[in-house]
């Protein structure tokens, strides 16, 4: 200490006990550390993942009033889905049918489980419609119209999956607003022939258009075939498509 | 204290002492009372260490019920939705946004304090950026509130940043409305930077100043460790010119950006080239005002009359004056503009302002914002703190006016006849205004409570003693002349080691 020139500033040795900061105070930088890299990994998994609509809205499959089996009706029968849902190609609205619609045939057809159908019945007698519960359930400010869609070749299992494998009808779909503009900004990936959009089976490459080509990949048939339907079809472009108002009014 | 610098008489009619005159050869104090580096210290950090004055309770609990009365309007409107508030179409805007300008620009005058007035070395800054730069932050504070609940659902206002969602939706980057989120973030995260950062010495004295377990710990960690060494010194020095070089666009882009949100648009009274300049040019004019209406009150309730003196409030009053002749030859230009353009909508709407059912908010504008700085001119106004706190009112007054001139009387007239309509606010809108000013003064009141009101160690580097040959006011360095980061102070370094008692 004696060597020390007098104009030289204290230095943290000659004052032993000069207190900085509490000695847990070295603390706080690993756990600021670890909350900023943990937490923002954490939201980012919580809100990216957890919250998305493919977490929290596929897969929806509420209790119906009827056991009605798509799979059966749809599927091993082969009901077309306009027999039922008829409105579809003419309005907005998917309409679910009237109870009417299935006695036209279980006035006759016997059913393994008579229970199953037991609702229906009451239904019919008292003349009280059937409370089916809705699935696939839009925010109320998107105007989605089923006639816009399935008379520009847009398939019902696009959106509905394949509901001729659903005992159950579920949500397929995310049904989510990016969902629905990776179509709308490509339309083409997407789009049948109008008088295969019930198809529940359709493939591109068994269009007639690739007869000659059979080893043709199936995304490489639908950008093709789909290029040819928007056109036809008349289907706007994409700057329409992806406008505010086109969904929201 | 010591008796007054003898260099310098009073000015007439007051207490004050006269140092707002040059002399050739000889610059003038902006420490005034003959002070030791200790005794700076001890002025300031009194200020935070001593006990809670009366006083302060006073005005904190005011504060507070102003606060609380945000709080109630907030969860009143955000439960009720905003059709409590007075605007609708075709005035949209009205109160939400005349506010956010009217706090963005507020916070103006601690950015240019702060930034291009160290990168000029105008030492005189020394005493007021602390002060400024936390009314800065405060204001900014008020003015991120409004359009948060402007935009009706404020649980949705992270729309406003370009965050992946589900919707693949992404803010429209060709509005200026998305700019403001960025040039108003930006402005806060670099105006708290230079803030706290430009703080942490003065943190530090506090800390080793400090009684109790809990202010040594806390002002402890909010130091950051600094120990005053050269090292520590020759980084913070080189970090503060970088962030003032950083906050100097700031300065004129945020305002400007501001303007863009109505230039940009296609309305007449808003769509005009000059609004950025004119913005930035009242931003300042508002902002100074603010500063002094503060600083006139505080330094006398303080007791830093000799810190925060009479030249300091005259040089803010210059930069108001100047700045005040900006905005009043920018209402000149605007009207010249009108008539110029032979543009009927924009002729007719000058007109209206001028004699229209809102002629009363223009002619308060211009007065508070044109002829009120006039006086300015005269000295003996400008050096007397009553009537410059009055002028400096009038002009805080005057900038609000402005924003709902351009704001209301621009929307109310719309293309359509028709959709004309007068706009009043609700009671809604008014208690939110008056909140505003409690979330801001609680703040403020905090900060003149806890922290350092005026940089310590930034003024001692602008007294005499800090110059080996002799600075300002010429005298000799003392023998008290020692940095305060000596461990025991108003010790010389022989008696230090002695181990002797002053």
């Amino acid at each position: 200490m004696a060597e020390t020139p007098p104009t030289a500033p204290a230095s943290l040795d000659a004052q032993p006990n000069r207190f900085i900061f509490p000695r847990w105070a070295n603390l706080l930088l690993p756990f600021i550390i670890v909350m900023a890299v943990g937490g923002g990994l954490y939201a980012t998994l919580i809100v990216g993942l957890g919250f998305s609509p493919q977490a929290t809205d596929v897969g929806y499959m509420p209790e119906q009033p009827v056991p009605y089996s798509h799979e059966l009706h749809a599927g091993k029968l082969g009901i077309d889905c306009r027999y039922c849902h008829t409105t579809v190609e003419d309005a907005a609205f998917a309409a679910s049918p009237p109870t009417q619609t299935c006695m036209n045939c279980h006035t006759n057809v016997n059913v393994a489980n008579p229970g199953n159908i037991q609702k229906i019945k009451e239904s019919w007698n008292t003349g009280m419609p059937v409370q089916w519960v809705k699935v696939h359930d839009l925010p109320d400010y998107v105007f989605f119209n089923h006639s816009a869609h399935v008379n520009k070749g847009v398939g019902c299992a696009t959106c509905h999956g394949q509901v001729d494998q659903m005992p159950t009808v579920y949500q397929a779909k995310e049904l989510s607003m990016s969902w629905c503009l990776t179509c709308h900004r490509e339309p083409e990936k997407f789009l049948r022939p109008r008088d295969q959009v019930t198809n529940m089976k359709w493939s591109a490459k068994d269009h007639p258009m690739f007869a000659d080509q059979p080893d043709i990949a199936e995304s490489v048939a639908q950008l093709e075939l789909g290029k040819k339907l928007k056109v036809e079809y008349q289907v706007r472009d994409t700057q329409y498509m992806q406008s505010c108002s086109t969904c929201h009014r | 204290m010591s008796a007054i610098t003898p260099n310098y008489g009073y000015l007439r009619g007051s207490r004050e002492i006269d140092n707002t005159v040059d002399t050739p050869g000889h610059r003038a104090a902006l420490v005034l009372g003959n002070k030791t580096f200790h005794d700076v210290t001890e002025a300031i950090a009194n200020v935070a260490e001593r006990p809670t004055t009366n006083g302060w309770r006073v005005g904190f609990a005011l504060s507070l019920a102003l606060l609380g009365m945000l709080g109630v309007t907030l969860t009143y409107l955000v439960s009720t939705g905003i059709g409590v508030w007075g605007n609708n179409q075709p005035v949209a805007w009205a109160f939400g946004i005349i506010n956010f300008v009217f706090w963005v620009g507020i916070g103006h005058a601690g950015t240019l304090i702060s930034a291009i007035l160290f990168l000029f070395r105008q030492n005189w800054r020394t005493s007021i950026n602390r002060f400024a730069e936390a009314m800065t932050i405060f204001a900014v504070m008020c003015a991120g509130l409004f359009p948060l609940i402007h935009v009706g659902r404020p649980w949705l206002a992270y729309w406003l940043f370009p965050i992946p969602n589900q919707m693949s939706m992404w803010p429209q980057f060709r509005s200026p409305l998305l700019w403001d989120v960025f040039a108003v973030s930006t402005y806060a995260t670099v105006s708290i930077l230079f803030w706290y950062c430009g703080m942490i010495p003065d943190l530090a004295t506090l800390r080793d100043r400090a009684k109790s377990k809990l202010g040594q710990a806390l002002y402890g960690i909010f130091s950051l460790g600094w120990t005053g060494s050269s090292r520590h010194w020759v980084r913070y020095e080189r970090m503060y010119l970088l962030l003032a070089a950083l906050a100097t666009p700031l300065v004129l882009s945020v305002h400007s950006v501001v303007a863009f949100d109505f230039a940009v648009s296609q309305l007449p009274g808003w769509h005009t080239t000059i609004f950025p300049p004119y913005f930035v040019a009242g931003a300042v004019f508002g902002g100074f005002a603010m500063v002094l209406c503060l600083a006139i009150p505080a330094r006398a309730y303080l007791g830093l009359r000799d810190f925060i003196t009479m030249r300091h409030l005259e040089n803010m009053a210059k930069i108001m004056l100047a700045t005040g002749l900006i905005v009043g030859y920018a209402y000149a230009t605007e009207f010249w503009t009108a008539w110029y353009s032979k543009d009927h909508y924009e002729q007719s709407l000058f007109l209206f302002r001028l004699t229209g059912p809102y002629a009363w908010a223009v002619w308060t504008m211009l007065f508070c914002n044109v002829v009120a700085p006039q006086f300015l001119w005269i000295k003996r106004i400008r050096t007397n703190a009553w009537t410059l706190w009055l002028v400096a009112l009038f002009a805080n007054i005057g900038m609000w006016f402005e924003r709902f001139v351009i704001i209301v009387t621009s929307l109310n007239r719309d293309f359509l006849p028709s959709s004309w309509h007068i706009y009043w606010p609700t009671w809604v809108d008014i208690c939110m205004l008056a909140g505003s000013f409690g979330l801001f003064f609680t703040c403020f009141m905090l900060f003149l409570r806890f922290l350092p009101v005026v940089a310590i160690a930034e003024v001692k580097a602008v007294m005499p003693q800090a110059h080996a040959h002799g600075g300002h006011d010429g005298a000799k360095p003392s023998k008290e002349d020692h940095s305060d980061y000596w461990p025991e102070e108003g010790l010389s370094y022989a008696q230090h080691k002695a181990g002797q008692k002053k």
